[in-house]
């Protein structure tokens, strides 16, 4: 089977073999060193510890971990922006280190921080994004206005700069940058986090639609339980860099008893969500 | 072939546009650092104008007005380079901060497409700063270039701009790999090249390690030839001797620049330093 992708000159295949995962890991591992990058100096801190776990396509896929638990660094090492100690990672097969430019056009990510040039205008914003992935102005410019409607910005604040719209509204724009450029791939890293209900609410359904309406696979981080029920087929529980858990929200309640999702997330961990992890450390020798 | 080189080129322009359309948003400070251009330039010129007073002794007016142009030459010409040499780091940099670093890496952009534009950008600017700058110069200071080779000007700043901008994506390592003193360390390395090229003065009154130095900056030959070039109107033949070095600086630097770029890279995407610090 091919897959489209945009080139920059127009469209090209990339061959997809039948049946293959969105997303495989396997045995990734990440450690973090020195000083610097340690808080307290002078240890070693095991961010993500031998964790494997399979993304089929059209999922969503919810990983679920408290604050330090390792989820955003498993999603950058998925992004192409961080490298694991040892391990693969493939996307539709292609691998992440070798096949980086070949995966980038398959994914995109929305990260907890809107993060975009703030005093450009969605539009521009968006406009600039979409060149990236190969797409001319005139083509982008009406998508983009089409998504963001749909995503509740009116027109005219289209046009302001990002720094006067709200956080919920910035978000969402994010998550527009990812929807403008089709990704079979859709990295979520806590994408609701800080969004009052209304616009959570809306995010959500969105990102359902998302894969209900364009064959997209969803790998969403969380330490939102509501979230991760609502809209995950599958969940995998993320705690001090290991994956402790996996399986439907019914499997997980069967195998670790209780009635919610919160019952078998401390019986998997030891702790309740709203607990920071401490990565496990080690000292330098 | 030529669609996949369109292609690159639209890519690659989607840097300019950014550039573009944040320097409209951005005009205050852009007028800020153009006003700031202006009174350095002409601050230059003026000590130039001064010279026989503030040495206590009297030249004729071809000597002072030679000496003034010489100034200048030296300071638009650095300006130029200048601004192509910080400009890159300093993009790297706002990146960090504003947190589109990570979006940016992880587009699907071949990286030599992406400082290819990033450049083109920083050209863009560069080009405009400095004619304005030399047109409002002309305006409070008379500049006599009666004998200048436009021709010879023009070939010398396109050199200088292709060995600068190897020497731009290898200082942008910096902001790269060391979040907080990347941007330190590039303005130091640019602050070096200042002292050792000959920016205002000849190079041969520089002691002799600072002499070795000015070898290997391509803006020495640049700002030989120009003022060879504008005040002695030299042709594009006479100013050889400092085309080559430049040239041969541009085709070390530009790959030698690409290749530690891309280490550095591969080193930040190891340590966890490619993200937002912001």
């Amino acid at each position: 089977m091919a897959i489209q992708v945009r080139e920059a000159d127009g469209t090209s295949e990339v061959k997809i073999e039948s049946g293959v995962a969105a997303l495989e890991a396997r045995a990734v591992r990440k450690v973090f060193s020195g000083a610097r990058a340690v808080s307290g100096g002078g240890t070693t801190v095991r961010a993500v510890d031998d964790v494997s776990l399979v993304v089929r396509r059209g999922e969503i896929y919810g990983l679920l971990g408290a604050n330090g638990s390792g989820k955003s660094t498993l999603i950058r090492v998925f992004s192409t922006l961080l490298e694991p100690d040892h391990g693969e990672v493939s996307i539709f097969g292609l691998d992440v280190a070798r096949d980086e430019l070949a995966v980038k056009r398959l994914i995109n990510r929305v990260s907890v921080e809107a993060s975009f040039f703030k005093k450009l205008s969605a539009m521009e914003n968006l406009v600039y994004a979409g060149r990236l992935y190969g797409l001319a102005p005139e083509t982008s410019r009406p998508k983009i206005a089409a998504i963001l409607r749909r995503l509740g910005i009116e027109t005219k604040r289209m046009s302001e700069p990002l720094e006067k719209l709200s956080r919920g509204m910035q978000q969402k724009v994010a998550i527009a940058r990812a929807f403008l450029t089709a990704p079979m791939l859709l990295l979520l890293d806590e994408p609701t986090t800080g969004l009052d209900i209304r616009s959570k609410r809306e995010v959500q359904t969105f990102v359902r639609d998302l894969r209900d309406s364009h064959d997209a696979t969803i790998l969403l981080t969380t330490h939102d339980l509501d979230e991760a029920a609502r809209l995950a087929d599958r969940i995998g529980i993320l705690h001090q860099g290991r994956l402790v858990a996996e399986g439907t929200a019914g499997e997980l309640a069967a195998r670790h008893g209780g009635s919610s999702l919160e019952d078998v997330f401390m019986t998997a961990t030891g702790r309740r969500i709203e607990e920071a992890d401490e990565p496990e450390r080690t000292d330098k020798a | 072939m030529i669609s996949q080189l369109n292609g690159q080129l639209g890519l690659a322009y989607a840097f300019v546009e950014r550039e573009i359309a944040l320097s409209k948003r951005y005009w205050a400070w852009e007028l800020v650092w153009l006003v700031y251009g202006i009174v350095t330039s002409l601050s230059v010129a003026y000590i130039g104008l001064a010279a026989p007073a503030i040495a206590g002794g009297a030249a004729d007016t071809a000597a002072v007005s030679r000496f003034v142009l010489y100034l200048l030459v030296g300071t638009i010409t650095w300006r130029f380079l200048g601004l192509i040499f910080e400009q890159m780091g300093e993009t790297i940099a706002w990146e960090r901060w504003e947190g589109t670093i990570e979006y940016t890496f992880m587009a699907p952009v071949p990286r030599l497409t992406h400082l290819l534009g990033m450049c083109g950008a920083t050209l863009v600017r560069a080009i405009g700063f400095s004619v304005a700058i030399l047109a409002a110069v002309t305006l409070f200071i008379p500049v006599d270039l009666s004998r200048a080779n436009p021709a010879s000007a023009l070939v010398l700043l396109a050199t200088g701009a292709v060995a600068f901008i190897g020497l731009a994506i290898g200082s942008a390592v910096f902001p790269l790999l060391w979040t907080e003193k990347g941007l330190q360390m590039a303005y130091i390395v640019q602050a070096v090249v200042l002292l050792v090229s000959g920016v205002y003065y000849p190079t041969s009154v520089l002691p002799g390690w600072m002499q070795a130095l000015s070898v290997v900056s391509p803006a020495t030959y640049v700002i030989h030839g120009m003022r060879a070039a504008l005040l002695d109107g030299a042709d594009v033949g006479a100013v050889w001797p400092d085309l080559w070095p430049a040239l041969v600086v541009g085709a070390v630097s530009i790959p030698l620049g690409l290749r530690l770029f891309l280490l550095a890279e591969r080193h930040a995407k190891r340590t966890g330093r490619l993200k937002r610090s912001g």
